[in-house]
């Protein structure tokens, strides 16, 4: 291999993306770029009220329509016997019992319970027809008072779900709650934040769309889906929904355009296609329309909190106390109950020795879009919470927002570390990303650019951040324990073909995260083959054995660490092959630089002559190896792993106007080894992105009807290129890392939108602090911050 | 149904369509030109961006019919004629100004009017100029690095090496 080759896609270099000539070219593969022979095309009718009882449907207009191949309502899913949709997790409350878990039926039974709630699915030959019969269905629906605000969901007098008389879900809690007492009546300071953790709409940029396809000859289904995990899907979907064994039913996810966890989960437009192009006899396609993704696509996060942050003198954290309102929205999506659980409570010592920490959770069904995760899920919100209490609790007690945070870090000779709320972090050094973020934004320097902001009329202000996460979900048996009715293992089979090129086949998928060549480095960097002669194959349920897919930072952590078992598979039984050719024992053979050498000697065998050996098993040990090279392998992690990092965000904010100006956002991340570096910064710029979005613009809103107003993007305010500074990412640190998979990485997808918001909202109260704000709800609009400045304004000019 | 007919990246192209069909769909379900994309229903998004006439146009917001007798031009037709990337697009890709590769075609689509409109844009400008066009992926901080280095290569000048 030339020498620049071995550079240019090595462990640590920045390998520019080979999937990217495809997307710069218009020759991406996306699922509504795909057409099945014959398709047909399906349009739902959806739920314009948010809760109420369906009185008159009648579609018989509809059937009646040019064009229409059917038209399907309850009725009909029921008469075949389909499941509802399911949930992949069960929480199991405070009081021993299981949470509410109520039918979530693919079409509206009886009842309607969110705004876009499905209730007829109208086939036809082409998507305008469909479209046509779709406005000439009768549907009357009288309307229930709807439950939209989680806070008065308990006493709202109408039941989203019957078998929910108050609209709980599930009342759970966490952590020790008598330590925590104790923490709290030795405090010498308490302090304490009520806040909200907004509503986002996740709004990847490719909508949701699905082909669903049925072949009679051999009674087998495909469904083409935009889905960040294809196998999930084929699980749910086939056990659960539609009753197709997994050898029946193929699903593929092509090029998908986004997930960021909105694309996660079994939905109900997926099952409505596969079972209907049995039905009709072709296939049957759905592509949302972007208002259609704002009212069926999961929302995420939506908290209200208390929390209370018990220190003594110093400001040393003695306990941390949580109560949180989560809300679900009208049925429990896939992973739902577990993000403000498990994947929020358990993070909430964050960076720090905290002792005792308690987390209460109620999570309420309302009249809205489900919520489940999205970019961070669960860990931005316990991000937010601890990073903003602490900024609290510091301008409380006078401190230096550094400063309170060091005094409370855990440091790097207490590794591994176990907190107060069930996790053991294997490695970190807290300290080390602090002086990085402090340096990149010259932290020193800010009072002097206070004074010089503040000579120009403008309000300057700086926040800190400090985060933790836990990525690469997780131990099976771990997992199980808490609720999950999956493992959460991935699976890999690395395929060396007769000449020695390689495929590699991950249950990981990709939806932007650059794995076709951040995969294939780490495989280059294994065999010592050049990455181009290495393919990464995703996305398949028939091409790859197993997979569970990609979120929650997980692929190269979980995925890549199944690609690296099986390629030890291969390279042991490689070595085997290579003492037979060259006649030596197999404990003599060592394999480097993509040779399999005889130690000590001058022989050796390139790695493209063993594979060859391997296919054509003339010279071979045949009788105790079988041919081929070939080799799969499942990993289950171990831990977690603890991605963490310090961010840094300096706002500018206008007076008179309440604009917010982001001057500078900062990030020092410690992902552990990092394999390309292009792709991490990549990762960390797209999450800030999110999180500043979150923090300072977006807002999915509700009305009290339960109609969604911020339904669309002239309402729901994407973050434009106009709205974002350049960002300072450093990911190069020496780092710390994982201590418990193969590769030592950490995981990068979510970083930067957990770390970021908190950053932001910090920076904005700093700069208020001449005004007396303490606290401000995101997204900090221009109105709201204005509001805040001139309701301080009389009272700081009568001083 | 009437016919419209147009030029799309140099070829003569004709087809039906509804007084309703509108250009990207056009593309898309006609020409089976699958490159631009559709990401929204508000004309927000810019994943359709197309140039008609040499000017950037979101192909969702207006009707084939209007284009008739059009030159149309997508991203479909950007490489160079050898199959290479365009300056344009190699430096997205040298600056990992793409992900998931959805609002690419949009992206590239939109920049190449500005850097035919403004050769020397500032940051500023270029981020201005992408208004109409969104990005959930990238943070738009590689976006612009890749236009602005874009930019400086079409003017002759030397860019760093990435
Ligand atoms: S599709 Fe969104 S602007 Fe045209
Ligand atoms: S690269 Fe995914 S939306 Fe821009």
């Amino acid at each position: 291999m030339a020498k620049d080759e071995v550079s240019a896609s090595a462990v640590g270099a920045p390998m520019k993306r080979r999937e990217d000539v495809r997307f710069l070219t218009g020759k991406g593969s996306y699922t509504d770029d795909m057409n099945r022979p014959g398709q047909s095309y399906v349009v739902f009718l959806r739920s314009s009220v948010a809760h109420g009882v369906i009185r008159t449907l009648d579609v018989e207009a509809a059937k009646a329509s040019e064009g229409v191949l059917a038209v399907y309502t309850h009725r009909d899913i029921e008469a075949d016997g389909l499941g509802g949709v399911p949930c992949g997790w069960e929480i199991t409350q405070s009081d021993g019992s299981k949470m509410v878990e109520p039918a979530h039926p693919i079409l509206a039974s009886g009842k309607v319970r969110h705004v876009g709630d499905p209730v007829v699915a109208v086939i036809a030959e082409t998507k305008a027809q469909a479209r046509d019969a779709a406005e000439k269905i009768t549907l009357e629906i009288d309307a229930l008072p709807a439950v939209v605000d989680m806070r008065s969901a308990e006493t709202a007098g109408a039941a989203v779900h019957d078998e929910a008389p108050n609209n709980v879900c599930y009342d759970w809690d966490f952590g020790d709650k008598e330590k925590t007492e104790a923490g709290f009546a030795q405090a010498a300071h308490v302090t304490t934040l009520e806040f909200t953790n907004n509503r986002l709409i996740a709004n990847a940029m490719e909508p949701r769309a699905c082909i669903g396809e049925h072949d009679a000859a051999g009674d087998r289904y495909t469904l083409i889906t935009t889905s960040q995990n294809p196998h999930v899907i084929r699980l749910l979907m086939g056990a659960f929904v539609l009753n197709i064994p997994e050898h029946r039913l193929r699903v593929l996810a092509p090029d998908v355009g986004g997930g960021f966890g909105s694309k996660i989960y079994h939905y109900a437009e997926e099952a409505l296609v596969t079972w209907a192009s049995k039905k009709v006899g072709r296939p049957v396609k759905w592509t949302a329309d972007r208002s259609e993704s704002f009212i069926s696509d999961a929302h995420g996060r939506d908290h209200v909190t208390k929390a209370e942050l018990a220190m003594d003198a110093e400001g040393k954290f003695l306990a941390l106390r949580a109560d949180t309102m989560a809300n679900m929205g009208s049925y429990l999506s896939t992973f739902a109950p577990c993000v403000p659980t498990w994947l929020h409570a358990t993070l909430l010592a964050g960076q720090y020795t905290t002792p005792a920490i308690h987390c209460r959770v109620r999570a309420m069904f309302t009249n809205t879009v489900p919520v489940d995760a999205y970019r961070g899920a669960g860990r931005p919100e316990a991000t937010y919470l601890l990073e903003r209490i602490i900024n609290k609790a510091a301008a409380e007690l006078g401190l230096d927002q550094a400063e309170i945070r060091r005094r409370n870090f855990i440091r790097p000779d207490q590794f591994p570390y176990e907190t107060p709320v069930a996790l053991t972090y294997d490695t970190g050094d807290y300290l080390a990303t602090l002086a990085r973020v402090m340096t990149m934004a010259d932290y020193a320097g800010f009072e002097a650019r206070r004074q010089e902001a503040a000579g120009r009329g403008k309000l300057r202000g700086l926040g800190l951040s400090c985060y933790i996460e836990a990525c690469g979900i997780a131990p099976s048996s771990l997992v199980g324990a808490l609720g999950a009715r999956a493992g959460l293992y991935e699976a890999a089979t690395v395929r060396v073909n007769p000449t020695g090129s390689v495929s590699v086949f991950t249950g990981s998928h990709s939806h932007g995260q650059g794995h076709e060549t951040t995969f294939a480095q780490v495989v280059a960097d294994q065999l010592g083959i050049p990455a181009d002669s290495i393919e990464i194959v995703h996305g398949d349920t028939d091409r790859i054995a197993f997979g569970m897919g990609t979120y929650g930072s997980r692929s190269l952590a979980v995925g890549g660490s199944a690609i690296v078992g099986a390629i030890e598979k291969i390279v042991a039984k490689a070595k085997r092959i290579a003492a037979h050719l060259m006649e030596a024992s197999v404990d003599d053979i060592v394999f480097e630089d993509g040779q399999f050498k005889v130690a000590g000697t001058d022989k050796a065998k390139a790695f493209a002559e063993v594979s060859l050996a391997a296919y054509v098993p003339h010279q071979y040990p045949i009788e105790e190896l079988e041919p081929g090279l070939e080799e799969t392998s499942f990993y289950d992690p171990k831990n977690f792993t603890y991605p963490a990092g310090s961010y840094l965000c300096e706002v500018e904010v206008d007076p008179d106007t309440g604009v917010i100006d982001i001057v500078g956002m900062w990030a020092a991340d410690d992902f552990g080894k990092v394999i390309n570096p292009m792709i991490v910064e990549g990762q960390v710029h797209g999450g800030l992105a999110q999180g500043l979005g979150q923090a300072f613009i977006e807002q999915c809103v509700y009305d009290a009807n339960g109609q969604l107003p911020s339904g669309s993007y002239m309402d729901y305010a994407m973050p434009r290129a106009d709205d974002l500074p350049s960002f300072a990412v450093e990911t190069d640190l020496v780092g710390t890392p994982c201590t418990h998979n193969p590769l030592g990485v950490k995981g990068c997808g979510e970083a930067g939108a957990i770390g970021s918001p908190p950053a932001l909202v910090n920076a904005v109260v700093d700069a208020l602090k001449p005004y007396g704000v303490q606290h401000m709800d995101m997204p900090l609009t221009p109105q709201k911050v204005w509001t805040a400045i001139d309701a301080a304004t009389p009272k700081m000019a009568a001083e | 149904m009437p016919s419209v007919s147009m030029v799309v990246n140099g070829r003569q192209v004709s087809g039906e369509v509804e007084g309703r069909t509108l250009l990207v769909e056009f593309l898309r379900e006609q020409l089976r030109m699958t490159g631009t994309h559709v990401g929204c229903d508000t004309s927000q998004c810019g994943a359709c961006v197309v140039h008609v006439n040499g000017e950037s146009v979101k192909s969702c917001s207006i009707f084939a019919m209007a284009a008739s007798g059009a030159e149309v031009a997508t991203i479909e037709g950007v490489a160079n004629a050898d199959g290479t990337l365009s300056v344009l697009q190699q430096a997205f890709q040298d600056h990992h100004g793409l992900q998931c590769g959805f609002c690419t075609p949009g992206m590239v689509m939109s920049a190449a009017d500005l850097l035919k409109i403004n050769p020397n844009p500032s940051e500023t400008e270029v981020r201005e100029w992408l208004e109409g066009n969104i990005c959930r992926c990238t943070g738009y901080h590689n976006i612009v690095k890749a236009i602005l280095s874009a930019a400086a290569t079409l003017r002759g000048e030397a860019v760093a090496a990435e």
